[in-house]
C-alpha cells in the first residue's frame, strides 16, 4: 500500500522545496558562473533533502536490525538513504568537473561574469 | 498475374551501367559503349514483355518487402510497358546523340553525365514497371534526386538557380505524392495497382477522398507541367539540350502524366474520381493548360523555351483523355504519350544540332538555316508539322482517337482545346520552317555531325512510322488500346 | 552460447571495463588506447545484437545485478525496445571510435588515453541506461553518461568551455529533475522497480504520480534536447572537438528519448497522462523551428546541431501520437538518424581536420568519397528513399493520418523540404563550386572513410531492410506499450 510512511514529518519538504526554489533561482538570476555553479548545488541538496525526509518517521531510531521479525514502523527507511549516498557522488563528481571548467574558464577570459565569457564572432578571428 | 523475373531483369542493364560507367571514366569509348549496350539491353528486355502485356496477362517479379506487406514489385502490364518501351528505345538514340553532343562542346564531365543518365533511365523503367504505388514513389524520387545533377550540369548561375527551383518544385510535388501514397496505404489498406482502382467512392468522406486525390494530382502534376506548376520546366531548358531532349520531354514529364493515368486508371479509379467530380476539374485544368501552353510557345523567340512550352501544351492532351476516362480517350492518351515522345526528342535534336553547328538558338536568328542544314532543318519540319496533328504522322493518331473520345463523351471544351492547340501549333511551326527555308542561306553549307544527324533522323522516321503503322512492328496502339481497356473499360 | 543469462549486461561491462583499462593501458602505450576502445566498443555493439536477437527468438531477457531478486534488486531488461536501443547505440558509437582515431591521436599521446576513458564511460552510461529496468539505475547511468559527456566537450577548450558549462547547468537541472520525480513516484508506490511500479499505480496518490511523472518528464525532455528545452545542444555539439561531437550528438539525446518513451509508454501506461498532444506539440515545434534555424547557418556543425534538435522533433511527435504506426516511426527514426547524423558529424571533422573550420560550403570535391557519403546521410534526413529516413517519416506519416491528423502530416512533410533545404546549404559547394586546389591528399584518413562508407551504407541498408526490423523489434515494441 503506497503511503508517505507512518507519521512522517512536513517541514522537511517544506525547507526542501524552499530550496529547490532558491537553487533554481540563483542559477537563472545571477550572471555569475561561480554563484550559478552554487545554485546547482544547493538545487541538488534541495533533492537529496527531499528524498531524505521521504524516509524519515516519527519516533524512528536508525534502521540497525536484530534478528527475527521486526516492525516497519519502528526504522527509518533505509532505501533512500543509500540511494542519496548514489547521488551524492553524483553531485560531488559533477562539481568537481564545474570546477574544472570553471579554472579553466577565469584562466582564459580572466573573469567568470557571463557577458566577459563570450566569444569574437568567427568572421573577427 | 505471372510470376516471372523479367520485369526486374528490365532494370539490370541501367543498374549496371551506372556501375560501370563511373569505372570506366579514364577509357571514354567504353564508357559510351556501355550506355548504348545497356539502352538496347534494356529495349530489348522491355520488349520482350509486349507479348504478355497485350495479352492482358502481365508478368510480375517481387522482391523483399519494403513495408510489412508491401513488396517491392515489378509487373509489365500493357500502361507500364507501353512508357517502358518508349523510354528505353529513346535512350539509345538520345545516348548516340549525347555522345556527339558532348564531345562537340568538349564537356569536361562526361562520366557524370552519363553516369546520371543511365541511373535517371533506371528510375524511369523502374517507375513504368511499377507493380505498387509504393515502387512507384519511390523510383520517382529516385528520378528527381538523379536529374539535378544533370540540369545543373554545365555549372553557370543561371544553371544553378535552375536547379534549385527545379528541386523546390519536385521535392514539394514529391512531399504532397508521399502523403497520397500514405493516405491510400491508411484507406484503401494496400498499394498494388489494379485496373479499376483501389479506393471505392465509401472509402472514406469526399472531402478527405478529393483531398487525397488533389495531393496526388499535385504530386504528380508538377512533373506533368500542369499549369501552374510548369514553371519549372522551362527554366529547366538551361541543361544540355539531351537532358531536354530525353528528360523534359520524355523521362521526367512523361514519368509525371504516366503517374496521373496510374493514380487516375489503377489507384483512385474511374468511377471514384467521377463520383468526387474530380475528372471534370482534372478536365479542366487540363484543357487549360493545353490552350495556355501552346499560346505561350508562339510567344517563345528562345528555341528551346518553345519547345518547353509546346511540351507543357501536349503532356495535358495526355492529362485531358486520361481525364476524360473512356477507353477511347484513354487509348488516345496513352499513345500521345508516346509519339509525342518520339516527335519532340526529334525537335530537340534538331535544337541541339543547330545549336553545336549553326550556333542558332533563337527562332530569330533562323533565316535560311534551311539551306545550311537541309536534312536537319527537314526532320523539324516534319516532326513540327506531324506533332500539331497533321496526317499520317504518329500524332494524328492519338489526337484522332482523343477527338473521338471527347466528343463521343460530348465534352466539347476539350474538344475545342485539343483543335484550338492544333491550329497554334502550326501557328509556331509554320513562320519557323518559312524562315528556314524561305530566306536565302546565311552561311555556308555545313550539315550536322552525324552523331547527332542520324539519331534525329531515325527518330523522325520514327515519328512518320508510327503513324503509318501505329501497330506494327511495335504495337504501341495495340498497348494503348489494352492499357486503356484495362484501366477505363469497366 | 556461454552467458546467454548475462547478455543483458554484458554490454554494458564491456564498455565499463574498458573505460576502466584506458588509463591504465595509456600509462604504457597511450596510441593503444585507440585500439582499446574500438575492441570495446566492437565487443559490445556485438553483445548487444547477440542481445536483440536473443530477444526477437526467446522474449524478454532479464537479469537481477548480484543476483538481488526484483523488486528489491536492481533490474536489467532486455526487451524489443531496450534490445533495439541499445544495439543502436553501440553499434553506431563502434564506428564513431574508429573515425575518431586521426583526430584524437592528432592531439597528442597525453590525451588520447583519457579522451577514450572518457568515451567509453560515457557510452556505457548510455547503454546502461537503455538496458536498465529501475527507475533509479536509470539516473546513475544517465549522470554517468552526462558528467563524462561534460568533461569530452570541454576538452575542446576556448569557446567549449562555456557551451560545457551551460550543457553542465542545464544537465544536471534535468537530470535533478528526474531524480525528484522519482522520488515522488517512490513515495507514491513504493517501487523503483519499473514493472512493479506500473503494477502498483492504480492504488497510488495522485497528485503524487502525477507531479512525479510531471518532473520525471521534464527532465528528460531537457536531456533529450526537445523545444524548447534544447538550448545547451546547439553550443555544445559546435564547439566540441569535431570527434567529441561525432561520438555524442548521434546517440546521446536518442537514450534520452529512449528513457522518455519507456517511462511515459510502459511505467506510466496505467496512469496514461495526457501529455500526447503536448509532446506531439513539442516535437512539431522543434521540427519546424530547428528546421528554420538550421537553414539560417553560415557553421557547418551549428547546422547540423540544429537539424538534430529538428530530426529528434520527428522522435517527439511519433511518441506523442501513441499509435503502434507511430511508435514505430519514431524508433525507426532513433535508428535511421542516429545513423545519419553520425556520418554527417564524422564527414564535418574529415573537413575540419583539412583545416579553416567547418563553415557551410566546406564540404566539396576536393574530397569526392567523404562527400558523397555526406549526401547519402543528408538524403536519409530528407526522406528520400530508399533511405532509413523515408520510411521513418513513411510510418509517421501514416501514424499522423490514421489519427486523423493532417496538420501533423504536414509538418512531418513540412520537415522533410527544410531538411531539403539545410542539407542543400550543407552540401552546396558540392555543386556550386569546383574543387580548391590543396597540397596533399585532402580527402580523408582511411579509417574515417571504412567508417563514413559503413553508415552511408547502412543509411541505406536501414531502409531497404527496414520491413524486418520493424516485424521483429519495433511492432512488437510499439504493441506492447500501446497496450496492445
Amino acid at each position: 500500500m503506497a503511503s508517505l510512511g507512518s507519521g512522517t514529518v512536513s517541514a522537511p519538504y517544506a525547507v526542501a522545496i524552499a530550496l529547490l526554489m532558491l537553487g533554481l533561482y540563483t542559477m537563472v538570476a545571477h550572471r555569475n558562473l561561480l554563484k550559478k555553479f552554487v545554485g546547482m548545488t544547493i538545487f541538488q541538496t534541495a533533492i537529496i533533502l527531499f528524498f531524505l525526509a521521504l524516509s524519515a518517521k516519527r519516533d524512528a531510531t536508525l534502521p540497525i536490525l536484530p534478528e527475527g521479525p521486526v516492525d516497519a514502523r519502528l526504522y527509518v527507511n533505509p532505501l533512500p538513504h543509500a540511494l542519496m549516498l548514489t547521488a551524492i557522488v553524483v553531485m560531488v563528481a559533477t562539481a568537481g568537473v564545474a570546477l574544472a571548467i570553471l579554472i579553466r574558464l577565469y584562466a582564459r577570459y580572466g573573469s567568470l561574469e557571463e557577458e566577459a565569457i563570450v566569444e569574437p564572432p568567427p568572421e573577427a578571428r | 498475374m505471372t510470376a516471372s523475373p523479367l520485369p526486374a531483369l528490365a532494370l539490370a542493364p541501367a543498374a549496371l551501367a551506372v556501375a560501370l560507367i563511373p569505372l570506366s571514366r579514364r577509357r571514354p569509348a567504353l564508357r559510351e559503349a556501355w550506355s548504348v549496350l545497356a539502352a538496347l539491353a534494356q529495349t530489348g528486355l522491355v520488349a520482350a514483355l509486349v507479348p504478355a502485356a497485350l495479352a492482358g496477362a502481365p508478368l510480375r517479379a517481387e522482391g523483399l518487402a519494403l513495408v510489412p506487406g508491401v513488396p517491392l514489385a515489378f509487373a509489365g502490364d500493357a500502361l507500364g510497358v507501353l512508357f517502358a518501351l518508349v523510354a528505353s528505345a529513346l535512350w539509345a538514340a538520345t545516348t548516340v546523340y549525347s555522345i556527339g553532343y558532348t564531345r562537340a562542346l568538349a564537356d569536361p564531365a562526361q562520366t557524370r553525365y552519363f553516369a546520371c543518365f543511365a541511373l535517371c533511365l533506371l528510375a524511369t523503367v523502374g517507375l513504368a514497371l511499377a507493380a505498387n504505388f509504393l515502387t512507384f514513389l519511390l523510383c520517382f524520387e529516385l528520378l528527381t534526386v538523379a536529374t539535378y545533377p544533370l540540369v545543373v550540369h554545365t555549372g553557370t548561375a543561371e544553371a544553378h538557380r535552375a536547379g534549385r527551383i527545379y528541386l523546390v518544385y519536385t521535392l514539394g510535388g514529391g512531399a504532397a505524392l508521399l502523403a497520397a501514397v500514405v493516405g491510400t496505404a491508411t484507406l484503401a489498406g494496400r498499394l498494388d495497382f489494379v485496373p479499376g482502382g483501389i479506393l471505392r467512392p465509401d472509402a472514406a468522406s469526399v472531402p478527405v477522398l478529393r483531398g487525397l486525390v488533389l495531393l496526388a494530382v499535385l504530386g504528380c502534376g508538377v512533373k506533368a507541367a500542369l499549369v501552374p506548376l510548369h514553371t519549372w520546366l522551362p527554366v529547366a531548358m538551361v541543361a544540355p539540350t539531351p537532358v531536354s531532349a530525353l528528360l523534359h520531354a520524355v523521362a521526367v514529364v512523361k514519368a509525371g502524366v504516366f503517374g496521373l493515368a496510374r493514380v487516375a486508371g489503377f489507384v483512385v479509379g474511374p468511377e471514384t474520381l467521377a463520383a468526387l467530380g474530380a475528372d471534370t476539374a482534372l478536365a479542366g485544368v487540363a484543357a487549360a493548360t493545353v490552350v495556355l501552353g501552346s499560346l505561350a510557345a508562339l510567344a517563345q523567340d528562345n528555341l528551346k523555351r518553345l519547345l518547353a512550352f509546346s511540351t507543357i501544351s501536349h503532356l495535358s492532351y495526355v492529362v485531358l483523355g486520361v481525364a476524360l476516362g473512356t477507353p477511347g480517350a484513354g487509348a488516345g492518351a496513352l499513345l500521345h504519350l508516346a509519339s509525342h515522345a518520339v516527335l519532340k526528342i526529334t525537335l530537340f535534336f534538331c535544337a541541339g544540332a543547330l545549336h553545336v553547328t549553326a550556333h542558332v538558338e533563337r527562332v530569330s536568328e533562323l533565316d535560311g538555316v534551311g539551306r545550311r542544314m537541309p536534312l536537319t532543318m527537314g526532320a523539324f519540319a516534319l516532326s513540327g508539322f506531324l506533332l500539331a496533328g497533321l496526317p499520317p504522322g504518329a500524332a494524328f493518331v492519338s489526337k484522332w482517337r482523343l477527338l473521338e473520345g471527347a466528343a463521343t463523351a460530348s465534352a466539347w471544351a476539350a474538344v475545342g482545346a485539343l483543335l484550338l492547340s492544333g491550329l497554334l501549333n502550326l501557328a509556331y511551326v509554320a513562320p519557323i520552317v518559312v524562315r528556314a527555308f524561305g530566306a536565302p542561306a546565311s552561311g555556308p553549307r555545313r550539315e550536322a555531325p552525324l552523331t547527332l544527324l542520324l539519331p534525329l533522323l531515325a527518330t523522325a522516321a520514327a515519328g512518320l512510322l508510327l503513324g503509318l503503322a501505329p501497330d506494327g512492328p511495335v504495337p504501341l496502339l495495340g498497348l494503348a488500346v489494352t492499357a486503356a481497356g484495362a484501366a477505363w473499360g469497366r | 552460447m556461454p552467458g546467454g543469462e548475462q547478455l543483458p549486461i554484458l554490454p554494458v561491462a564491456v564498455l565499463l571495463t574498458a573505460a576502466v583499462l584506458a588509463p591504465i593501458v595509456g600509462l604504457v602505450a597511450p596510441r593503444a588506447t585507440w585500439g582499446l576502445a574500438v575492441l570495446g566498443g566492437g565487443v559490445a555493439a556485438v553483445t548487444a545484437l547477440a542481445g536483440a536477437l536473443r530477444v526477437v527468438a526467446h522474449g524478454p531477457q532479464r537479469y537481477a545485478v548480484g543476483g538481488w531478486p526484483p523488486p528489491w534488486g536492481i533490474e536489467v531488461v532486455l526487451d524489443p525496445l531496450s534490445a533495439f536501443t541499445a544495439a543502436v547505440v553501440t553499434g553506431v558509437t563502434a564506428v564513431t571510435l574508429l573515425t575518431s582515431g586521426p583526430a584524437v591521436l592528432a592531439t597528442g599521446d597525453a590525451r588520447a588515453p583519457t579522451f577514450y576513458a572518457l568515451a567509453l564511460l560515457a557510452e556505457g552510461g548510455l547503454v546502461g541506461l537503455v538496458v536498465s529496468g529501475d527507475l533509479f539505475n536509470v539516473f546513475v547511468f544517465l549522470e554517468l553518461a552526462a558528467i563524462a559527456s561534460y568533461a569530452l566537450v570541454a576538452s575542446g577548450g576556448g569557446p567549449a568551455l562555456a557551451a560545457a558549462f551551460r550543457y553542465l547547468l542545464l544537465g544536471t537541472v534535468g537530470a535533478s529533475f528526474y531524480l525528484l520525480g522519482v522520488g515522488l513516484l517512490y513515495a507514491a508506490t513504493g517501487t523503483l522497480n519499473m514493472a512493479d511500479l506500473a503494477a502498483r499505480l492504480a492504488d497510488a496518490a495522485r497528485p503524487l504520480v502525477a507531479g512525479g511523472a510531471a518532473f520525471v518528464l521534464v527532465g528528460l525532455a531537457i536531456k533529450m534536447a526537445l523545444f524548447p528545452l534544447h538550448a545547451w545542444l546547439p553550443e555544445a555539439y559546435t564547439h566540441a572537438p569535431a570527434p567529441v561531437a561525432a561520438l555524442l550528438a548521434p546517440v546521446a539525446t536518442k537514450a534520452a528519448a529512449y528513457a522518455l518513451a519507456r517511462v511515459l509508454l510502459e511505467v506510466l501506461r496505467p496512469e496514461a497522462p495526457p501529455v500526447g498532444a503536448l509532446l506531439t506539440a513539442a516535437g512539431s515545434a522543434a521540427i519546424l523551428v530547428g528546421g528554420l534555424q538550421a537553414l539560417r547557418q553560415t557553421d557547418g556543425r551549428r547546422l547540423l546541431a540544429y537539424s538534430s534538435v529538428s530530426q529528434l522533433g520527428y522522435v517527439a511527435l511519433g511518441l506523442g501520437l501513441g499509435t503502434p504506426v507511430a511508435l514505430v516511426g519514431a524508433y525507426l527514426q532513433v535508428l535511421a538518424h542516429a545513423v545519419a547524423k553520425a556520418a554527417l558529424f564524422v564527414a564535418a571533422g574529415a573537413v575540419a581536420a583539412r583545416g579553416g573550420g567547418v563553415r557551410v560550403g566546406a564540404l566539396d570535391r576536393a574530397m569526392p568519397r567523404t562527400a558523397a557519403c555526406a549526401v547519402a546521410a543528408g538524403l536519409s534526413m530528407v526522406g528520400v528513399p530508399p533511405t532509413g529516413g523515408f520510411f521513418a517519416k513513411w510510418y509517421l506519416l501514416q501514424g499522423a493520418l490514421e489519427a486523423a491528423q493532417p496538420l501533423v502530416a504536414a509538418v512531418v512533410l513540412g520537415g522533410s523540404l527544410l531538411a531539403a533545404g539545410y542539407v542543400y546549404r550543407f552540401t552546396e559547394r558540392l555543386w556550386v563550386g569546383t574543387a580548391t586546389p590543396t597540397a596533399g591528399d585532402p580527402e580523408a584518413p582511411a579509417c574515417v572513410l571504412a567508417g563514413l562508407v559503413a553508415l552511408a551504407v547502412a543509411v541505406v541498408g536501414v531502409g531497404l531492410g527496414n520491413a524486418v526490423i520493424v516485424e521483429r523489434l519495433l511492432l512488437p515494441a510499439a504493441r506492447g506499450a500501446a497496450g496492445g
